[in-house]
């Protein structure tokens, strides 16, 4: 570490394994540790993860990938007891400032969870509500005309065009899916964490929202946890692979799956262990 | 011995097994055969006997209208009459009068009300009437100049000395507007309270003391609520006693605990998901818990919420710490009235020595239950519209 020298970004330039392409980089994370009460779930995570990329988060169950990704927009402030130290920037603006309001972080960082959770309220509801809170739009035309370019952008509007009212939980689990990923474009995000977003979705569904989401990378940063190696391989541009919360290897997608330098991450990749 | 079946899924404890269900079965049939039974029991019996006072005596009799009369009404009927006619009928003759001039100075045939002793006669009950009055009323019978009529008078007046001239009416309004009172207190603060421990309340030491005081505050005995009413309402503040007010105020703390425990159970019960989608969009706390947490656990909060009230509503011991055991007779026109409430009309009724008061304890209670099935059926009807399915 050559913190004192006060260039941070060549901490990384020493690390083999770091991508060597001249990216521009969204979220910047150093010496990353977290403690849920007694217990370490991330050690000393350094990563940079670079904007309008898919970067994949994968490793065997258990190993902190959510926990990691929840720390992004500070979603392990709701966990009791959990404990993190380390620096988080966005755009190089620190995430864990004392200073700063949370909601802010969040509008920024949109997430899309493991199990499809809009609201119990119509598909039209859904997206507008947030946007609405934080004064985005007003409501009418203005509202209207985000809800359907946000359901375009999920590729849900010819789906649901006739139906706006709706219940939201009226839709079968993959347009649930997307009708959570509109929600989170809504608010007009810079970065989208996914948490398994297609475990609970057929192969069918699970295909149309791995195209959206790289439809999404044209305007938007994604982190994605998967547990579908081949899914990794084929929508991500960068690769971590986890263990037991340690950052083991980070590259780019091609040359962790095809050529991996750690022999643990061969062995989960080949299916050795996890 | 039997032939061993050779059957591959043959179990030998199949038999045992199958007893042993249909035993468990059985006891679960007799408990609820027992409870419906004794339950149908009791309507039958309190529909029997509370059934007569919706019914009232009437007599066709001369009764003579005058100046003299009217000044004293006890002179209008005469003779046998006078025995078997309501004092408080004619008492209130000569306002009646007033009301239709043209009673004046006549000599009519008018439908009397009978007394209640002369009532309980008629519906064939235990009476005092004497030998010879029931001779007399007998020979009116046979020409028809006796009928029971529907008791409208029960059902619009209040407590009275005279049985036949005692109604329902002043404690129902009683009820009403002490519950009133009991849910803009109770719902509001309970619903409060139960959302900050819930969502918002730090999970330290005190909040725990707390939730552990307001889930033994649910078990109290309710007579120590009326202490306390009576201690900090009309003592310490000066509320009137036995008014609505004060009655309802009293009953709030009862209810208070059990909408707390209710409503934190049915926040808690919303899923997490729910919350996380909210916190993801960057909403606030508060957002989350107003626009999407609340409206889910609004169809059990309520559910909670008027169980309570109409538990409430049958209190007894509480309002009468509180003075709503009172001898009221007219219903009250403000919150700071006198009043009595439906079950402290039926205690002090079911203590009278008149026959004619036994019918009308048995009438009020129905009267209660009719008040408690149709809240019941108002809560039903307010949960299923705000159960909007998702
Ligand atoms: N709220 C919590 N409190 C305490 N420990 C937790 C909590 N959440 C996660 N952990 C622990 O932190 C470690 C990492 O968990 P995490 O959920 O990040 O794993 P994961 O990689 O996402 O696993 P999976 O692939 O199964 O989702 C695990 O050992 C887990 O037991
Ligand atoms: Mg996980």
């Amino acid at each position: 570490m050559t913190m004192e020298n006060g260039f941070i970004h060549t901490t990384f330039n020493d690390r083999d394994e770091t991508p060597e392409i001249a990216e521009s980089i969204k979220i910047e994370v150093k010496n990353l540790d977290l403690f849920y009460g007694d217990k370490q779930a991330l050690n000393s995570i350094n990563m940079d993860i670079y904007t309008k990329k898919i970067t994949a988060l994968i490793g065997p169950s258990g190993c902190g990938k959510s926990t990691f990704l929840r720390c992004i927009n500070r979603m392990n402030d709701l966990v009791p007891n959990c404990r993190v130290e380390g620096f988080i920037g966005i755009d190089g603006h620190d995430v864990y400032d004392k200073d700063i309001d949370v909601v802010a972080v969040r509008k920024r960082v949109g997430m899309v969870f493991q199990q499809p959770n809009p609201f119990p309220k119509s598909i039209y509801e859904n997206i507008a509500y947030a946007p609405l809170m934080h004064d985005i739009v007003k409501k009418g035309k203005e509202c209207d005309e985000l809800v359907e370019r946000s359901l375009k952008g999920a590729n849900l509007w010819e789906e649901v065009k006739d139906k706006l009212r709706d219940p939201g939980t009226a839709l079968s689990g993959g347009q649930q899916q997307r009708l959570c990923i509109a929600r989170a474009i809504a608010v007009e995000p810079d970065v989208i964490l996914m948490d398994e977003p297609t475990s609970a979705l057929d192969p069918i569904s699970t295909e149309k929202i791995e195209n959206l989401m790289l439809d999404l990378k044209k305007n938007y940063t994604i982190v994605i946890v998967t547990h579908n190696m081949q899914q990794a391989a084929r929508i991500a541009d960068y690769t971590a692979f986890f263990h037991m919360g340690n950052l083991i290897e980070y590259s780019d997608a091609k040359t962790l799956f095809v050529n991996p330098k750690e022999k643990k991450t061969e062995d989960y990749i080949t299916g050795r262990f996890g | 011995m039997k032939e061993q079946n050779d059957n591959y899924f043959y179990i030998p404890q199949i038999k045992r097994r199958n007893q042993k269900a249909a035993l468990f079965k059985g006891a679960t049939i007799m408990a609820i055969v027992f409870s419906v039974s004794f339950l149908i029991f009791f309507l039958v019996d309190l529909g029997r006997s509370g059934y007569p006072a919706f019914f009232q005596t009437y007599v066709k009799m001369e009764v003579t209208i005058n100046e003299e009369t009217v000044e004293n009404p006890y002179a209008a009927v005469k003779g046998k009459n006078l025995k078997i006619a309501s004092r408080a009928w004619l008492r209130d003759l000569p306002s009646e009068v007033k009301q239709n001039p043209t009673w004046m100075n006549t000599t009519r045939e008018h439908w009397v009300l009978a007394n209640s002793e002369v009532d309980q006669y008629v519906k064939g009950k235990e009476s005092r009437t004497k030998q010879n009055d029931r001779d007399y009323v007998d020979e009116l019978k046979e020409k028809g100049f006796v009928e029971l009529k529907f008791n409208t008078i029960f059902l619009t007046t209040g407590d009275s000395k005279i049985p036949e001239n005692s109604g329902i009416y002043s404690s129902i309004i009683g009820t009403v507007m002490t519950i009133i009172v009991t849910m803009l207190i109770a719902f509001p603060i309970g619903v409060m309270t139960a959302i900050y421990l819930e969502e918002f309340a730090p999970d330290n030491r005190w909040t725990q003391i707390i939730e552990v005081n307001i889930n033994n505050l649910a078990a109290i005995p309710s007579i120590l609520f009326g202490l306390l009413g009576l201690a900090i309402f009309i003592n310490f503040f000066g509320v009137p006693r036995s008014s609505p007010l004060v009655g309802g105020m009293t009953l709030a703390l009862m209810c208070l605990p059990v909408i707390i425990v209710s409503s934190k159970a049915s926040l808690k019960s919303v899923p997490a998901s729910i919350r996380q989608a909210g916190f993801g969009l960057g909403l606030t706390k508060w957002q989350i818990v107003r626009d999407h947490v609340l409206p889910l656990a609004m169809p059990g909060i309520m559910t909670g919420s008027i169980i309570s009230i109409a538990h409430a509503l049958g209190e007894t011991a509480p309002l009468i710490i509180v003075g709503m055991i009172a001898f009221v007779p007219d219903a009250a026109t403000s919150f700071t009235d006198a009043a009595t409430v439906l079950p402290a009309q039926i205690f002090t009724w079911a203590g009278m020595p008149e026959k004619a008061y036994l019918e009308r304890t048995a009438a009020g209670i129905i009267v209660l239950l009719a008040v408690l099935l149709s809240m019941n059926a108002g809560a039903v009807y307010l949960r299923k519209k705000f159960e909007r399915k998702w």
